[in-house]
């Protein structure tokens, strides 16, 4: 079977994405933890810059691994005392992950297997940043992710909820 | 105006006799690569000659002048010492971490270096998104300087990181802040076309005065998130020896070095790019004699130029201001650059719709 070079990338990329997932699980210090969602992160980046959509890319790199992630190591370093490690889990608990991710997987693979997917019609190039601006700001059908965001103002009450209760003495 | 796509094409038809479609790319990858980081290391060596030469002027000294003619090699001496340098194991830190920070920060640094365009046709990383992923590219190293602060083991370190941490994520708003207003003129954030744009009038004159106040805060901010004097707390040498890289040595403490370097001059780089027109030559409207005259300096000299005086700039802050505390860091973003940079934007705005500009 001939690989080609973007299929070569892009199972290097979901590589990197299944074994640095695993990782983020197992290991046994939260920072390390943290460190591999990065790069987990970083993988999804690149798919999204093989596919073209280096707008989505570059939000997944700002918001994700500049953002989220510098928060997470943030919140570590004020929160967790020298005792980094994870505590060994309870044999009940261990049961109910497994069978919460057997759970999920089934759900995953079955809708996975049985939907039928449109034929995907690939255009060629970047999408344009217009397209992408009337899109995110627009009123018409497919142009709804303003009023999206705006629903997000519910981060902020949970932010602002988050500091009173944190300033109740 | 010499064109340096010629060149590129010439490489990729003369690649494309030789080799099969995939090779051509993976061929040209690689030389891009290795040009980029010579380009990365030649800019590195530059700037801390500049930089030790200004200081000393500044401090009226003569500095570096033993080591070739005025001391122009004494970086180069330098480099080779860091290289052959032991880098020293740390007992009770976590190695994996510890040895990946530096690499986290000089990747972050080379990513977004790689953004710029240079010349005419010199440009690596052309997205229609381009200032947006330089920024995203750049956001990155934060987190390698709190893993390197973590990592060592060592509260001055720590502090460090958590000090730059701090710094640095504050400072994005601004820098953010002013790049959208200079987006909202421009009306893309592909870097080509920016530069493009700015044929006829950089946009530091198109703009007049929201550009300006654009200009100024995106310096000042620019200064901070690069960790430079006058904003240079996290490394202050008087209360935490050196910061978040204390505990590293050889070529793993010259990778955050060498990138706060760099960095500099990816700022002063954006910064040419946005205000000061990149690659264009200046040109009047109207002088048609002066602006044939200025065509005949290369595209590469005017880009270089700018980007020195804005580099000079940045170092002439470090030796002149004392050096903030950490209250007096974060009011000065909060309570002035971010609502004067707010103002900024809806005045920009304005005059972008009123069609006040040039």
């Amino acid at each position: 079977m001939e690989i080609t070079l973007p299929q070569a990338v892009f199972l290097f990329l979901a590589a990197v994405i299944s074994v640095f997932s695993i990782l983020t699980v197992t290991t046994k210090r939260i920072l390390r933890s943290a460190t591999y969602l990065l790069f987990v992160l970083f993988a999804t980046a690149g798919i999204y810059f093989e596919l073209n959509y280096s707008f989505l890319g570059a939000v997944q790199l700002t918001v994700y691994a500049g953002g989220i992630i510098v928060l997470y190591v943030f919140s570590i370093l004020l929160t967790s005392s020298d005792s980094q490690k994870v505590d060994k889990i309870k044999n009940s608990k261990f049961f109910a992950g497994i069978i919460a991710a057997i759970g999920g997987a089934t759900l995953c693979i079955f809708i996975t297997l049985t939907h039928t997917f449109p034929v995907s019609h690939f255009v060629a190039g970047e999408i344009r940043q217009k397209v992408i601006g009337t899109a995110l700001m627009g009123s018409e059908k497919y142009q709804y992710l303003l009023p999206f965001e705006a629903i997000s103002i519910l981060l902020l009450t949970c932010i602002i909820g988050g500091i009173l209760i944190a300033r109740k003495r | 105006m010499f064109d340096f796509a010629v060149v590129t094409h010439w490489v990729d038809t003369t690649l494309r006799l030789f080799l099969p479609e995939p090779w051509v790319t993976i061929a040209e990858f690689v030389l891009i690569g290795i040009c980029l980081l010579i380009a990365y290391a030649v800019m590195a060596l530059g700037l801390i000659y500049a930089e030790r030469k200004v200081c000393a002027f500044f401090q009226c000294r003569i500095g570096p002048n033993r080591v070739g003619p005025y001391g122009v090699i004494q970086t180069v001496t330098d480099m080779i010492k860091m290289l052959i340098k032991e880098i020293i194991e740390i007992n009770h830190v976590d190695r994996f971490l510890f040895n990946l920070a530096p690499y986290i920060v000089i990747i972050a640094s080379l990513l977004s270096f790689s953004c710029i365009p240079f010349a005419k046709g010199l440009e690596i990383i052309d997205f229609n998104v381009g200032i947006f992923f330089l920024i995203a590219a750049s956001s990155i190293g934060i987190v390698g300087i709190l893993l390197a602060g973590w990592a060592s083991n060592n509260k001055f370190s720590l502090i460090g990181a958590m000090r730059s941490g701090a710094q640095m994520i504050s400072y994005e708003l601004s820098i953010g802040l002013s790049i959208l207003s200079m987006v909202v003129l421009t009306g893309s954030m592909q870097l080509s076309t920016i530069v493009a744009n700015q044929a006829d009038g950089w946009y530091i004159f198109k703009g007049h005065l929201p550009a300006f106040i654009a200009f100024v805060i995106y310096l000042i901010a620019g200064t901070a998130e690069t960790n430079r004097g006058p904003f240079d707390l996290p490394e202050a040498e008087s209360e935490l020896t050196a910061g978040y890289h204390t505990e590293y040595s050889g070529m793993h403490f010259g990778f955050f070095y060498v990138a706060e370097f760099v960095n500099m001059f990816i700022v002063a780089a954006v910064a040419t790019t946005l205000f000061l027109g990149g690659w264009m030559p200046l040109h009047i409207p109207g002088w048609e004699a002066f602006n044939t005259i200025m065509d005949y300096i290369p595209s590469l000299l005017w880009f270089l130029g700018k980007s020195t005086v804005i580099v000079f700039i940045i170092m002439w802050f470090k030796w002149t201001f004392p050096r903030l505390r950490i209250d007096q860091l974060l009011t000065l973003e909060w309570k002035y650059l971010l609502p004067i940079n707010l103002c900024n934007l809806f005045l920009m705005v304005f005059v972008v719709v009123f069609k006040l500009h040039f």
